[in-house]
Formats: structure tokens, C-alpha cells, sequence
């Protein structure tokens, strides 16, 4: 199954997009990732990637940001291609978009301002004073501007997520990608991360790509939402329109049933014959 | 017998891959170097970590190997009546031999070590892939620096060895085994000659396992699997592969430039 949001006449033109994915496919060994997958990411917005563990989100961000090319298919960011790019026009691209990273990748050897002056010292050649101003404003965004000296082993968790938050849109990129950016984050840093995307999202006029299986607070925040599994949209839609889903899929996905058609286990053989529970058959 | 003729070839190819993917890096990597003219401060200070920190350990090695060749050879001329001549062996064994060999050797362990660990951190912790995606190159930025600092550092800590070590085997012969202090340099001055041993031993010979001992240890810490064995795995295959390889080319270098 794969599925194509805003194709219809009365959707957003071509223009309002600024991703596009045609026909993905992806494989790891034997394994299918993706199967002739069609997404859409209007600019602007707020886009959420939502499926289990395993689904291929990280890798659905991986493949729009260039780091690892599909098996077929086209992915398409702001009208350029991404995987037929040379390294220097995907460089080129890169410094318009933004990752942030499950585990915040902070440049251990950096303290948080080197770590967000890090771009701006890298692509520009502003002198000291502006830099520091920049980088003061993006810490200030994200609630760090005090943390400003301290080590990326000094912050806990939730302050290295926005540490990068700062470092990512110190360079006012047009996108951001956002992988799993509220896991392993205590409540009150979760809602200081969602009220974060959003805001900066609105206020900067980025374009939000969340990849994440927390379904509520993605939700809340998020414009419009693909629901992936097994290598496949399985469904996508507004957050209220998803809600309202009549596939058993989606409704166990989104309200953490323990039965449904997706399995808990992986593929194995009958529990009974592994435990060799099997009667063996009589000599007599 | 098939099965194992299977396995060696299998050993083989993925031995020849690895080499592959290593050459392809290297030039890679120097395409990477020709851009670190416009930013030297990314060089010095990765001299620091790999060379200042080495000092140390390269130092106190030199001394003690000095010094031990120092009792050794008055150990063994004393006999023939020939200790004037102990100068001239500490000098030669030095800086033909133990101080480029010896000091690669220290070198892969202590800096070689910390180069292939840290890269393989970044690259565990998508700080390489952080890199990438904000269009930085880590060839440019983290890779070339290392690997152009260690290629300086090294025949510099191999100097420094060598010179160390001599004033250890000084201090042996001349302070504790009253061997003359004259005849201890001048036979030194006489029988070591610039171009023949001090530029075809220590100074080529180290430039060439700094070139190796350097790309080893920046690939290896590039192609480690980002899990914590994977890098234990890395940091030690620099260490023993380095260990191998400069071996290997000491042999070959010895018999290109002291063969008979």
C-alpha cells in the first residue's frame, strides 16, 4: 500500500511542497524497508512520521537528508534531488536543512556555545561579536543562554536536546528533522521540547519533519501525519482525521492496544516445539 | 580440506576489501589535506594531543633504552678492551633501528590508540553524522588534521628518542662505567655519517611509519563498528596492526638502505 497526501485537485499545489517522495524503496540484506513509498511534506508545516520501532523512520529521515541513497524510487528536497546530488550541491542543500539527532550529537570537545557557534564559524565568516550575539539569541530561544559554558557531559538529557535544537537552527535553516526528539525525556522537558518545535516552527517559518513514536505529544503539535509499518504508509491524514480511522491498524497504533494486527513477537517457531514440550513418540 | 581452503579464500578477499576501502580513504583523506592550508589551527592542535602528549612516555622510553644499551654494549666490549667504541654502538643501534621502530611503536599505543578511539566515539555518538548533515566534512575537519599532525609529530618524537636515548647510554658509560667521555663522542662523530644512517635510518624511516601509524590509526577509527566491542576492536587492531606493518617496512627499509 502506499499512499500520496495533498494529490488531490483540491490540495496544496506543487509549489507548497517541499518534499517529495516517489516510489521508495530501500532494503537492508533481505530485509524491506520501504516498498514504493509516496510522502509529502508541505513547507511550513509541522509533519509527523509516526510507526513502531523498527518501521524505518530514522532511516525515512536518513534517506531525505542524503546520508544513504534509496534502491529506487525519488526524493525530492526544494526541487533538487537529493540522491543524484554531487557532494558538494547536497553540502550546498545541507546548509539549508537541519537535523537533530535521537542522542543530540553535541561535539563532546565543544562547550554548548562552541557547539552552536560551530556552524556559523563553519559557513560564515562573521566577526566574533556577531557570532557571539547569534549564538547568545538561538541559546535564549531554547532556554540555555546560562548553560552557555558548560560541557555537553554537564547537561542532562532534556538540556542536550535543546543545546542542539540551538546548534540546528543556528543557521536559520528552511527544515529541520527531527528524530525521535522526546524519547527518553522526563514530562516536563517533553513539553518544554513540544511547546520548543512548535514555536520555533511557527516563529521561523521552518519546516518540521518529527519522526517519533510518542503519539500523543507528536499529535499535538503536528499539521499532518504518515503512519509507517512494515515498510509501508499504512495510513495518514490530520491528527483528528487519524483519530477517526476505521483501519484496526491505526486504531491500535494510536491507542496502545496489546492485540491488533501488529505482533508483539517477532517471527519464531511454535513456543511449544522450541521448549521441546512436544511428546515423543512411543516405542511401543 | 575444502572447507578450509574455502575459509582462506574467504580470509582473503575480505583482507583484499579492507585494503581497498583503506586506499580509497587515503585519497579521500588527501584530497582532505590540501584544504587545511586555509586553517592550520585545526593541525596544531591535534600536534598537542598526538605529539606534545607523547613527549612523555617517548621520552622516559628513550632514556631506559639508552641506557640499557649503554650496559649492554660495555658489557660485551669491555672484553676486547673496546668500551671507546660503546659511543659509536649506542649511536648506531639508535638511529638506524630502535629509536624510529621503537618510537612508532610507542607512538600507535599511546596516540595512534586515542585517534582511533575518539573518531569511533564520534562516529557511535552521530557526531561524524552530525557533521555531515550540517555540510561539514569530516575528512576536512576531524580526519586530515589528525592524520597531518601524527605524520609531523612522528619523526619529531622519533628525533627526540633517539636523541634522549644517546644521553642515557652517555650516562651509563661515561658517568657510571667511567668509559672516556672523548672517545664516546668522537667515535660517535666518525662512524655515524648524516646521509647514511641519521637521514636513511630515523629520518626517512620514521616518515614512513608515521605515514602508515597514522592512516591506520584515522581508518581504523573510521570503519569501527559504532558499538562499544566494535571500537575496543578498532583501538586494538591500530595497535597490533601498526605494530606488524612497521616491522614489515623496517625489514624492507633496512634492506634497501643497509643491505649489503
Amino acid at each position: 500500500m502506499s499512499a500520496t497526501a495533498f494529490a488531490s485537485p483540491s490540495d496544496p499545489p506543487a509549489e507548497s511542497l517541499l518534499v517529495t517522495v516517489r516510489g521508495l524503496s530501500f532494503h537492508r540484506g533481505d530485509r524491506i524497508i520501504f516498498q514504493s513509498v509516496d510522502l509529502d511534506i508541505p513547507r511550513g508545516k509541522v509533519t509527523a512520521i509516526m510507526g513502531p520501532s523498527g518501521a524505518g523512520k530514522t532511516t525515512l529521515l536518513r534517506l531525505i537528508g542524503g546520508q544513504i541513497r534509496p534502491d529506487a524510487g525519488r526524493i525530492e528536497v526544494d526541487g533538487a534531488c537529493v540522491h543524484e546530488l554531487g557532494r558538494k550541491e547536497l553540502y550546498q542543500l545541507r546548509k539549508r536543512m537541519s537535523m537533530l539527532f535521537q542522542s543530540g550529537a553535541l561535539f563532546t570537545d565543544l562547550t554548548v556555545f562552541e557547539n552552536v557557534a560551530f556552524p556559523l564559524r563553519e559557513h560564515t565568516r562573521l566577526p566574533e561579536h556577531l557570532i557571539r550575539t547569534l549564538v547568545l539569541m538561538k541559546l535564549e530561544a531554547v532556554g540555555l543562554r546560562g548553560a552557555r559554558d558548560l560541557m555537553p557531559s554537564e547537561l542532562s538529557g532534556g538540556m542536550a536536546r535543546r543545546a542542539a535544537l540551538a546548534r540546528a537552527i543556528a543557521l536559520d535553516p528552511m527544515m529541520i528533522l527531527y528524530d525521535e526528539p522526546f524519547s527518553g525525556q522526563d514530562p516536563i522537558t517533553m513539553g518544554v521540547l513540544i511547546k520548543l518545535i512548535r514555536t520555533l516552527n511557527d516563529a521561523l517559518g521552518l519546516t518540521s519533519i518529527i519522526v517519533s513514536h510518542d503519539v500523543k505529544e507528536t499529535a499535538s503539535i503536528a499539521d499532518y501525519i504518515y503512519l509507517i509499518s512494515e515498510g509501508l504508509v499504512v495510513d495518514h491524514g490530520p491528527p483528528n482525521a487519524l483519530e477517526g480511522s476505521n483501519s484496526a491498524w491505526v486504531e491500535q497504533f494510536l491507542h496502545a492496544l496489546p492485540d491488533g494486527p501488529m505482533c508483539f513477537h517477532y517471527p519464531a517457531p511454535a513456543y511449544a516445539e522450541d521448549l521441546a514440550l512436544r511428546e515423543e513418540p512411543s516405542c511401543d | 580440506m575444502i572447507d578450509g581452503l574455502q575459509r582462506l579464500g574467504q580470509l582473503t578477499l575480505g583482507w583484499l576489501n579492507r585494503l581497498g576501502r583503506a586506499t580509497l580513504f587515503l585519497l579521500r583523506l588527501l584530497g582532505a589535506v590540501a584544504t587545511l592550508g586555509r586553517r592550520p589551527g585545526l593541525v596544531i592542535k591535534q600536534l598537542y594531543s598526538v605529539g606534545v602528549l607523547s613527549l612523555p612516555i617517548i621520552a622516559m622510553s628513550g632514556l631506559f633504552v639508552g641506557m640499557v644499551l649503554g650496559l649492554q654494549g660495555y658489557a660485551n666490549l669491555v672484553d676486547f678492551g673496546a668500551t671507546s667504541s660503546l659511543g659509536t654502538v649506542v649511536a648506531l643501534s639508535l638511529v638506524r633501528e630502535l629509536g624510529p621502530v621503537l618510537a612508532a611503536l610507542l607512538y600507535a599505543a599511546r596516540a595512534g590508540s586515542a585517534v582511533t578511539a575518539e573518531i569511533g566515539l564520534m562516529k557511535a555518538t552521530e557526531q561524524l553524522a552530525a557533521m555531515q548533515m550540517m555540510a561539514v566534512d569530516p575528512f576536512a575537519r576531524v580526519f586530515a588534521p589528525r592524520f597531518v599532525a601524527g605524520f609531523i609529530a612522528m619523526p619529531l618524537l622519533a628525533g627526540i628518542f633517539t636523541a634522549i636515548g644517546i644521553l642515557g647510554g652517555y650516562f651509563v658509560a661515561v658517568k657510571q662505567l667511567g668509559v672516556d667521555s672523548g672517545a664516546f663522542w668522537s667515535q660517535m662523530q666518525a662512524a655515524v655519517g648524516l646521509v647514511d644512517d641519521v637521514i636513511n635510518g630515523v629520518v626517512i624511516k620514521s616518515v614512513a611509519f608515521g605515514w602508515v601509524a597514522n592512516w591506520i590509526a584515522v581508518f581504523e577509527g573510521y570503519d569501527a563498528i559504532p558499538t562499544s566491542e566494535g571500537i575496543s576492536l578498532a583501538t586494538t587492531r591500530t595497535v597490533v596492526n601498526t605494530a606488524l606493518v612497521v616491522l614489515a617496512l623496517d625489514f624492507v627499509l633496512t634492506a634497501i638502505f643497509f643491505g649489503v
